[in-house]
């Protein structure tokens, strides 16, 4: 047996090995370190709004520049209401399309369609944005919100959600935008999930005779459900998060109003049209505080998801 | 069942049998789960051992406690000794990649690098030795040969690992392993996921191989072990069973439990 | 019994037509935001928009400055965010089985991944952009480097997962060292994922508007100096298609479909490379 294993490139190796591990170790923990820097910066940065406001911020409906008064209540619900109906509206259909992707659609046609919803997600924010406001919006004034004020408009109890004047911009239509928005992030997961159920769990409940509903709704929504909280819960953080759609739509109020057709604001469509023009130290520091609020409500719902997901992948004893 | 008498040479074979690697007293973890009870057995030189048994009994993972692989894994650790040429691979100190160049290690399913046959076999053998283009020309032919893998991939060395059929890709990772000329040649059910033609042939090259070669090789199949082995082990649910010549293994087995076992009225 | 079964089969049929119709829902969008581009943008999309840079309201011009500009920023951002992505991601899938690091850099990333984009550039804002108390380039692709990072972590980390160990043991069996192995072995097998992981990062980066409004800001004028505030397309498309003025917003849908066919386009790539390649393993 020749002796050619030679210590000197065993050394190197082991010195390549040390440099290697830490490199990446180092990158891993300045992933860590970029998250601190975010929180820190923000959290300096709307130092003097925290001292001037306190908590008093998060319930407070002023928004006025000119005497410096600022309060966060308006883009909080803002930011809320319209993911909560673009939630509504992109679950159901979510769920519809990664149904007829898995069960229903003809086979070559599976693909074509899947790309054709994926691509839905990669249209860039602001194109949703200025079509919202330059198609969209006219139509829905025009056809959809005489409408609504009509017939839902003069209902008891949700009838003043409803009724306002038809201006096209609005909250209302920030939470449709934003759904066709996030319906492709939920419909992909939702499909993902759905196609790695075992065919032998479906073909045994067809087996039983069960329909095709019956087998999406009772076996395999049940069988994959941390899988669609989780399409959902990343959906949500996609909605929460939207800036360029919704600054085009949202009419950009700082006024408190119940109906969904009125003008209204969130955080992040404050932060793009009022930060580069804020005077004065206040102002941008509010601003900045918004940032931090708005990160903070996508952290609680990631970690949320994330303990919903453990817990009941825990009881399962199975994870997806 | 201790080291001193399976050594024992009373078979008649033309070469002298030498130990090249001595197991004492090895137990095995997986987290808290004993998975190797107290082995001792030897490994001979120049020879073919067969680790037999069910699945589950812990034949492969003695073969991946010769070159320490379980270190790649979190919770999973050996205990006692492993002498290799009297040191001993268990040891700490032991470097684990100088190891791992005198072992070398066969997998259950081929496993080409996703690069061409050429750099396939010279990637192991440029990570110690630098050689020149003529001198790696030569070893990547020899590895070939060695591996009868020559006359069907000399003309396509640029090509990926990848495009050849599966008893191919086996026997380029033989000709891989055996390239860094090993001391040990680790196989671990090396034909379970070829045909039995692909299998024939392997099993011809690790005739030939033990020429050169120390061969530890894990089987589920019984013939095959019969057909190619010096020595069979026979372990079940972690311990050691029965070791011995592996005709007396198979035609006169000492224990019940091996006897059932290979006239199949059992697992 | 057969009402039953009859009440069982009109709540199938109901169900799969709203299914259907949900599938229909979804392509309508689709076509129609497309339909919209294509018949605002395809009559605004002249040889001009190659050639000029944006115009003061009022008179004519075209995007060139954008288009660079964004073509660099996003080149920088991705030239920062790739490797530190890899390497973050290569330890989290070859190292992380042990220690505290690893799980709490995954939930991170997460953070990161659904952190909102336009934190991402108030933080540029705060650290960078006070700091040297000017817009610039350079801010633009930092921004745009954070919106990478976690996506690169992501796809690395999970197309190093679906590498076979066995491959690891293989190279390790050899006698490798560890950043052999990961270097020339399992980086290389999960190649073609990662590749498509970083053009979709660039498809997602090339769309941003939200983190250059702090920080690349606009400018209306040639700029090469990446010190500088910088054109973009997408703060261009904001800022004419806010405006009253018609040749801005002209220019804006000309904009709108030239970004729109881009990040399609990339999209549709990595797709059809990433099948070709995993195909051909």
């Amino acid at each position: 047996m020749p002796t050619f294993l030679r210590e000197a490139s065993l050394k190197r190796h082991t010195v390549l090995d040390l440099l290697f591990r830490n490199l990446t170790r180092v990158s891993a923990f300045g992933v860590l370190a970029l998250l601190m820097a975010i929180l820190a910066s923000l959290v300096v940065g709307s130092m003097p709004a925290i001292r001037a406001f306190g908590f008093g911020f998060l319930t407070s409906s002023d928004w006025d520049p000119v005497s410096e008064q600022f309060g966060a209540l308006i883009p909080i619900v803002g930011t809320l209401v319209t993911s909560a109906i673009a939630l509504t509206i992109a679950i159901p259909v979510s769920f519809g399309i990664a149904l007829f992707l898995t069960e229903l659609s003809p086979r070559v046609l599976r693909r074509p369609l899947g790309i054709a919803i994926e691509l839905l997600a990669g249209i860039p924010s602001i194109i949703y944005g200025m079509w919202g406001l330059f198609v969209f919006a006219p139509l829905f004034a025009d056809h959809v919100e005489p409408w609504l004020n009509d017939h839902i408009g003069t209902m008891p109890y949700i009838g003043p959600f409803f009724s306002g004047p038809p201006m096209g911009i609005g909250v209302l239509t920030a939470g449709i935008i934003l759904a066709i928005m996030v319906i492709p992030f939920i419909a992909s997961v939702m499909r993902d999930v759905f196609e790695v159920v075992p065919t032998l769990l479906k073909e045994s409940a067809y087996g039983l005779g069960a329909t095709t509903w019956e087998v999406m709704w009772r076996v395999v929504l049940p069988y994959t459900r941390i899988g669609v909280v989780g399409g959902i819960m990343l959906g949500l953080g996609r909605a929460l998060g939207e800036t360029m759609a919704i600054t085009f739509v949202i009419g950009n109020s700082h006024e408190l109003s119940k109906s969904l057709l009125m003008p209204g604001n969130s955080i992040a469509s404050a932060l793009a049209n009022e930060f580069t023009e804020a005077y004065g130290e206040l102002y941008t520091a509010a601003l900045i505080e918004l940032g931090l609020i708005l990160f903070f409500i996508t952290f609680v719902v990631l970690s949320l998801a994330r303990y919903m997901l453990f817990k009941l992948g825990k009881r399962e004893g199975q994870a997806t | 069942m201790n080291a001193e008498n399976i050594a024992n040479p009373q078979i008649i074979t033309q070469k002298t049998i030498v130990p090249k690697i001595i197991v004492r007293d090895l137990n095995f973890y997986y987290g808290d789960f004993c998975a190797l009870k107290d082995i001792n057995l030897s490994i001979a030189e120049k020879m073919v051992t067969a680790f037999i048994g069910p699945s589950g009994c812990g034949k492969s993972t003695l073969l991946r406690t010769f070159n320490r692989m379980y270190q790649l894994y979190p919770k999973q650790k050996a205990t006692g000794e492993i002498l290799m040429d009297g040191a001993n691979i268990l040891d700490k100190a032991q470097d684990l990649n100088m190891l791992r160049a005198k072992i070398g290690m066969v997998f259950q399913k081929p496993t080409p690098f996703p690069m061409s046959i050429y750099d396939n076999i010279a990637f192991g053998v440029k990570l110690y030795e630098s050689l020149s283009k003529n001198d790696m020309d030569e070893r990547v032919e020899w590895a070939l040969r060695k591996a009868a893998l020559w006359t069907e991939a000399k003309d396509k060395l640029k090509q990926s690992g990848t495009s050849l059929s599966g008893g191919q890709q086996q026997r380029l990772c033989i000709a891989r392993a055996i390239a860094v000329k090993p001391q040990v040649l680790l196989l671990d059910e090396p034909t379970s996921a070829l045909d039995p033609i692909s299998t024939a042939h392997i099993e011809k090259l690790i005739d030939e191989l033990k020429e050169d070669f120390t061969i530890v090789i894990v089987t589920h199949n019984m013939q095959q072990a019969a057909r190619v082995s010096d020595y069979t082990a026979y372990m079940y649910l972690g311990d050691l069973i029965e070791f011995g010549d592996t005709s007396m293994v198979f035609t006169n087995p000492k224990r019940k439990e091996t006897e059932d076992y290979i006239t199949g009225r059992f697992g | 019994m057969l009402n039953l079964y009859t009440r069982r089969r009109i709540v199938n049929a109901i169900g799969l037509v709203i299914s259907m119709l949900a599938m229909a829902f979804g392509l309508f969008w689709l076509c129609w935001i497309l339909w919209t581009l294509l018949e605002h943008g395809l009559p605004a999309l002249t040889p001009l928009v190659f050639s000029q840079m944006t115009p003061p309201p009022g008179s004519s011009g075209g995007l060139l400055n954008a288009i660079v500009g964004s073509l660099a920023m996003t080149l920088v951002g991705t030239l920062i965010g790739t490797p530190i992505g890899i390497l973050a991601g290569t330890y989290l899938a070859e190292f992380g089985q042990r220690g505290w690091l690893a799980p709490i850099t995954r939930f991170i990333n997460d953070v990161l991944l659904s952190a909102p984009s336009i934190v991402i550039g108030l933080f540029v804002y705060e650290i960078y952009v006070i700091r040297v108390k000017h817009f610039s380039g350079w801010a633009g692709a930092l921004a745009l480097s954070i919106i990478v990072i976690p996506i690169v972590i992501r796809t690395t980390e999970n197309m190093l997962r679906l590498v076979p160990t066995t491959l690891r043991e293989a190279a390790a069996a050899l006698g490798a060292p560890q950043w052999k192995i990961i270097n020339f072995i399992t980086l290389r097998a999960a190649r073609a994922g990662i590749i498509t992981g970083v053009m979709l990062a660039i498809a997602r980066i090339s769309g941003e508007t939200a983190p250059l409004l702090f920080t690349a800001l606009n400018n209306q004028f040639w700029s090469s100096d990446m010190d500088q505030p910088m054109a973009n397309l997408p703060v261009v498309i904001f800022q004419f298609a806010m405006s009253p003025y018609e040749d801005w917003q002209k220019l804006a849908w000309a904009g709108a479909l030239l970004i729109t066919l881009s990040v399609l386009t990339l999209n549709i790539l990595a797709r059809v490379l990433f099948r070709q390649k995993s195909a051909s393993h």
